[in-house]
């Protein structure tokens, strides 16, 4: 287990990076936890951002799939929001674990 | 007479029709199934018909000969389910209501979810191996072919029998080597996951036997089109790899009467929401789920469909009497693992522990090694034909414990005093 100083704050993370306590989490650490993966951070982010934490709150397994049927996004926006890898890139910075597959 | 409908005949449905036609009380319950129609697939065959392996012949039945006697049998297609009203609705327009409801639809490829999959190239020069047509028609083409990139893709994580794509590409290897023809040929295994599997014991030994046979994995790979035109497969972030044959996994979904029903998941691919432990729908305590069509965090296998069936027939009795649910799934799964040349790797896991190496004790064939590549692993992937037409389809125990067992398993040193409710489930979707 490892801790990220942002804002002052002391953020529990694992070896990947991922928050390992969620209400940890704030929008103003979004935005720093952002700008490392060079991502600023625009209300349509922080819109899918919200989704996933009450996603991952409500305990149902994330997949791309699901946040591009969400509404919030379809997937092509998602990838240009989060270019990459969208889903482990933008769970890291909504402060929840890294998503898995179950099979 | 109250009425037990159980909806689609194939691997979950057929075992538990027979489960339940021996043990329930007849004076008091009616039973009723229903399918499309009268053919049985053994779809685990399908892998080995595109290599000629198998034959067509070789993988069907038909339904009624593993009914028992004076079965009711309805061959129609199921529309929507009203469980408001607990009566299902079927194609031709009859209605049929129930008092308990075992939902068994499985699940199918869906190609035309991904644009351009099912265009102009489709059983032409790109094809799924899911299907009975599909294997038959590659049978054919791979029969001709002269060699090329030969890629294989999955469109989605979530797939009925996940080692399937493995073993295909293992078997192609395979298959092209005894050509002679294995130099003409690149394979590559395009997948939206980060590796070649999703545990991460599993997947450090199948990407070395990947690696060892040549056969090279994309990760991190989802698609977004098929370019038939200039023959690429195109992901959301603009990624492109070409093709000579395309061997597709389309994304599967569950029946449409699924969706009409209003029993979709959050993911739209109309897996039913179902209690992991019980096999209870989640909204309705009349309806039970079984097999693929259920969106449990286990694969979609007839191995897992058996060992749910041992669970399932014990909590439809307990429903029947009127009692609580007493019997608790694991999500075990045990699935061998055909690698070419005459060998089979196997991997037993469920919910909470991830495939080990070790040995897996069966009687008469067994003991088998897990997690590695064995002789004896095959013959049981061979055997596994007779156990399904003969044990599996009509309901009968199996010699191997419902519940995984930790026996012959070695787990690794941190994992040996750490309680784990939660699926210690590692992989990875982008
Ligand atoms: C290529 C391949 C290889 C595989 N290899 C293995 C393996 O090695 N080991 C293993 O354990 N498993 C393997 N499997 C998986 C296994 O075949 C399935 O998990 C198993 O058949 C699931 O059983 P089921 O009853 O849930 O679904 P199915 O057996 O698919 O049955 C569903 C039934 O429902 C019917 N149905 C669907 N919708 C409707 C409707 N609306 N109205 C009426 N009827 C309907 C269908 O016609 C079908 O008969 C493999 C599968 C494939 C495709």
């Amino acid at each position: 287990m490892d801790t990220l100083t942002i804002n002052n704050a002391e953020i529990k993370v694992n070896e990947e990076g991922y928050f390992t306590d969620p209400s940890q989490w704030s929008e103003d650490i979004a935005i720093e936890m952002a700008k490392k993966e060079n991502i600023d951070l625009t209300d349509k982010h922080f819109e899918v951002l919200n989704f996933l934490r009450s996603k991952h709150a409500e305990e149902v397994p994330l997949s791309i799939r699901k946040v591009g049927k969400s509404g919030v996004v379809n997937i092509k926006e998602f990838y240009a929001l989060f270019p990459g890898g969208p889903l482990k890139i933008s769970s890291k910075i909504a402060g929840i674990p890294k998503p898995v597959s179950c099979v | 007479m109250k009425k037990l409908l159980i909806l689609g005949a194939g691997t979950a449905g057929t075992m538990m029709l027979n489960k339940l036609d021996k043990r329930i009380d007849k004076e008091e319950w009616d039973i009723t199934i229903i399918d499309k129609d009268n053919t049985h697939y053994y779809q685990p065959g399908f892998l080995f018909i595109p290599f000629g392996i198998y034959q067509p012949s070789d993988v069907v039945k038909t339904r009624k000969e593993f009914f028992p006697k004076g079965t009711n049998f309805i061959m129609d297609e199921v529309e929507e389910i009203n469980a408001a009203d607990k009566e299902v609705i079927l194609k031709s327009g009859k209605e049929l209501s129930y008092d308990l409801l075992v939902i068994a639809t499985g699940t199918k490829p869906v190609p035309s979810e991904t644009e351009g999959l099912d265009g102009p190239l489709w059983y032409k020069d790109i094809f799924d191996f899911y299907t009975f047509e599909g294997a038959t028609l590659l049978a054919k083409k791979l029969r001709d072919w002269k060699g090329g990139k030969l890629v294989i893709n999955l469109a989605e994580t979530i797939i009925k029998c996940p080692v399937a794509p493995l073993e295909f590409a293992f078997l192609a290897d395979a298959y092209f080597t005894e050509k002679g023809i294995r130099d003409k040929v690149d394979i590559q295994y395009v997948t939206p996951l980060s590796g070649a599997f999703t545990k991460p014991i599993a997947t450090k030994m199948l990407s070395q036997l990947m690696e060892e046979k040549n056969i090279h994995v994309v990760p991190d790979f989802y698609i977004e089109h098929v370019d038939n035109e200039n023959k690429k497969i195109v992901s959301y972030d603009g990624l492109e790899v070409d093709f000579d044959l395309l061997v597709s996994i389309p994304t599967n979904m569950g029946s449409e009467m699924v969706e009409n029903s209003n029993m979709s998941d959050e993911d739209d691919l109309n897996f039913i929401p179902t209690n992991k432990h019980t096999l209870q729908h989640k909204e309705h305590e009349n309806i039970f789920v079984i097999g693929d069509a259920t969106n449990l965090p286990t694969s979609k296998a007839g191995s897992v469909a058996h060992f749910e069936g041992e669970i399932l027939i014990e909590n439809i009795l307990d429903f029947m009497n009127n009692k609580p649910l007493s019997a608790n799934f694991d999500g075990h799964a045990n699935c061998f693992i055909e690698t070419g040349f005459g060998k089979a790797a196997l991997i037993d896991f469920n919910y909470t522990t991830e495939p080990l190496p070790g040995q897996f004790p069966i009687p008469i064939l067994g003991p088998m090694g897990l997690l590695k590549e064995t002789r004896i692993n095959h013959m049981g992937k061979l055997a596994f034909k007779w156990v399904y037409w003969h044990m599996l389809l009509t309901g009968k125990s199996l010699p191997v414990s419902t519940n995984m067992s930790m026996s012959g398993k070695k787990a690794p040193k941190k994992e040996e005093n750490k309680e784990k409710e939660e699926p210690q489930q590692e992989e990875v979707l982008l």
